[in-house]
């Protein structure tokens, strides 16, 4: 059919987000929630996973930047099976910035 | 304890969950599930002869019925032709459960014969998808495929099964019981009050409709919200039978090919209520400009259709069945009398051209003389292109579920598999599918399953030669460069039809075209009805790409 006209897309922001988001822990989950960002041109600068409690469930941390579809992509997590809740915290939380010696 | 394998725990679950028909197509990797549905005295398989077939029966049957129907696929090559149904059943939310086999556990990764990633391909395209690690998983995937795909908004989930599961052997004590769907969202009465308010003040007030209403069994209650606050009303490609198209407040569809009246009382609306609806770029132009002067109250079961396109003033997160139902007591009851007169201005000033077209050799007069031959128990399908929009312009809808179009994916060769399912799901309905060449050959294979069924589907074949939508296009937007949109050859679909051991019958050479087309309408069985279209005919009006929705051109 016809081509889509649109507008082109907003650049992101330069204020960070982090996104802790709670997850069922198997196979295919990241796959899950990195496709939805990837598809969107939504750059994920930083990512962090590990399994909690008893390893049924993981967490995973999310650093992007502010961006103005940014409850939109959080409203589309929230909708996947395997997520069972999503967090947003400002820049200033320190689980990335405790990493950084690691990518020196 | 029960013992069996993993296959026959599918074959079970499916049996206790209520499906009867499966569609598909066997191959190595799943003909463990095969052997086992062998001993199924429940469930009639119907062997497609391509997966997306397939996967487009299973699509019939849960557009017809509302309930999530299967299809079986082989790994790899199997497996990627369902995607293409996969994501149409996506686009349009339509509950569907699509179980392939994979190549055994072991061998996953090791770039087997007939391997391949299906689980990760399927992932932005299905509401969910499993790859099942253990024979055990499958007393809660089978299940949670079922629910998953029936609750809130409908939508397809793919189930990878390896050989090697298949052939496991599980134990249980019970069978898990037969998927329910969830419970939908609270109702927020805040919101719901709030919306009421607006519909109340509002002077210039429009319904628009989605297929959220038809999903949700909505229709009865929008109609009834309509009638009492003096609503016009608009539905998308989606949601056309919601409301009888020939009911008073009908201003029928919207959108691209919409009458022009539509769009202009949407231009003129101070206040729009969505029910069911995604903004979609087909149904509203250029986003900024549509309903420039209207607040909008939304009603969605998807939070994140909310605010996606337009920010709503009130947004209300609901299945929209259960919203429409607690907003009707708190809706005033208005004639609307001055808003209503200005819509009859506007449906008398710029009358439809598809109204009173006679000659069942062209296009309108072909769609409605076959709504002439029929009534509203018919199911119409459609393939994607001219034909579509010509049936979606001028046939009298006027019941849910009478409607099945690819509308999201806009898939050619959706129809024939389509309507077929449909008439699996509802045999003692007529199913009546109309195709253009293009599309037709997409799945032409499909008549040779039609053939085997014998089922009741009538395929009214507009013939233009040619893909017309696209020839449309390049005449109107591309300088009249026409390339690669007119066929060179010209088969013989009544040929093609018989050789695939249907009848067939050529309006271009009967005596009597009306007499002809009722006749073909009333044999019971399957039917190809060929029809000659000129070429030149476009659909219109039109909304070129890119423009708002007044900006129409034709029609």
């Amino acid at each position: 059919m016809i081509e889509q006209v649109a507008e082109p897309l907003q650049q992101s922001g330069f204020a960070k987000v982090i996104l802790e988001i709670d997850v069922n822990n198997h196979p295919g989950v990241m796959s899950h929630i990195c496709n939805l960002f990837a598809r969107r041109a939504f750059n994920v600068e930083g990512i962090l996973c590990m399994p909690v409690s008893d390893g049924k469930r993981s967490r995973i941390w999310l650093l992007v930047f502010e961006d103005q579809r940014l409850e939109q992509m959080v409203r589309q997590l929230e909708k996947l099976q395997d997520v069972l809740a999503v967090r947003r915290h400002s820049a200033g939380h320190e689980v990335f910035e405790r990493l950084e010696d690691f990518f020196h | 304890m029960k013992q069996m394998t993993g296959a026959e725990l599918i074959v079970r679950l499916l049996e206790r969950q209520g499906v009867r028909t499966v569609a598909g197509i066997p191959g190595g990797a799943i003909l463990p599930l095969y052997d086992a549905l062998s001993g199924s005295t429940l469930i009639h398989h119907v062997l497609a002869r391509h997966e997306q077939g397939a996967g487009f029966m299973a699509q019939g049957m849960a557009r017809v019925s509302g309930v999530p129907a299967v299809c079986f696929a082989s790994s790899g090559p199997g497996a990627t032709n369902l995607v293409t149904a996969i994501a149409d059943a996506r686009l349009d939310s339509i509950p569907m459960v699509a179980i392939t086999g994979q190549v055994p556990l072991s061998m996953i990764g090791t770039d087997a014969f007939q391997e391949v990633d299906i689980y990760g391909m399927t992932v932005p395209i299905t509401k969910h998808n499993f790859l099942v690690r253990s024979v055990d998983e499958l007393l809660e995937v089978i299940p949670a495929a079922f629910r998953i795909a029936m609750s809130g908004r409908p939508g397809p989930v793919l189930v990878d099964v390896p050989k090697d599961v298949q052939n496991q052997i599980v134990a249980c004590e019970d069978f898990p019981p037969p998927a329910t769907p969830d419970a939908p969202p609270a109702l927020d009465m805040a919101a719901i009050a709030e919306a009421a308010r607006l519909i109340n003040e509002a002077e210039q007030p429009v319904l628009y409709l989605g297929g959220g209403v038809i999903h949700s069994g909505a229709a009865q209650q929008a109609v009834t919200l309509a009638e009492q606050a003096g609503l016009p009303t608009t539905m998308t490609l989606m949601a056309l039978g919601a409301m009888p198209v020939d009911h008073p407040l009908s201003i029928g569809m919207l959108g691209m090919h919409a009458a022009r009246h539509t769009n202009f009382v949407l231009e003129e609306a101070d206040l729009l209520v969505c029910v069911g609806a995604r903004f979609d770029d087909r149904a509203i132009g250029k986003a900024a400009q549509f309903c420039p002067k209207a607040k909008i109250v939304h009603i969605d079961v998807d939070p994140s259709e909310l605010h996606k396109i337009r920010q709503a003033h009130v947004a209300i997160n609901g299945d929209v069945a259960r919203v429409l139902e607690a907003l009707l007591p708190r809706v005033e009851v208005s004639l609307r009398k001055r808003w209503l007169s200005r819509v009859e201005s506007l449906k008398s000033r710029f009358p439809v051209p598809w109204a009173n077209q006679d000659d069942p050799r062209t296009h309108y007069g072909l769609v409605q003389a076959v709504a002439a031959a029929l009534d509203d128990e018919a199911v119409i399908a459609t393939d994607v292109g001219q034909h579509q929009m010509w049936v979606a312009q001028a046939y009298p809808f006027r019941r849910p579920r009478q409607w099945l179009t690819s509308g999201g994916l806009g898939t050619m060769g959706f129809g024939v598999p389509a309507a077929m399912g449909a008439a699996l799901a509802e045999r003692d309905r007529t199913v009546v599918c109309f195709s253009g060449d293009g599309s037709l050959m997409m799945n032409v294979q499909e008549l040779a399953t039609l053939a085997e069924e014998w089922l009741n589907v009538k395929i009214v074949l507009m013939n233009n030669n040619s893909l017309g939508l696209v020839y449309q296009q390049q005449n109107l937007f591309y300088g009249k460069r026409v390339f690669a949109s007119k066929y060179r050859g010209a088969p013989d679909f009544v040929k093609i039809a018989e050789g695939f051991g249907i009848p067939a019958v050529d309006l271009d050479t009967a005596a009597n075209p009306r007499g002809t087309l009722a006749q073909a309408l009333h044999t019971p069985g399957p039917c190809l009805i060929h029809v000659s279209i000129d070429r030149e005919q476009f659909v219109y009006p039109m909304v070129p790409p890119g423009a708002a929705n007044t900006e129409m051109i034709g029609g």
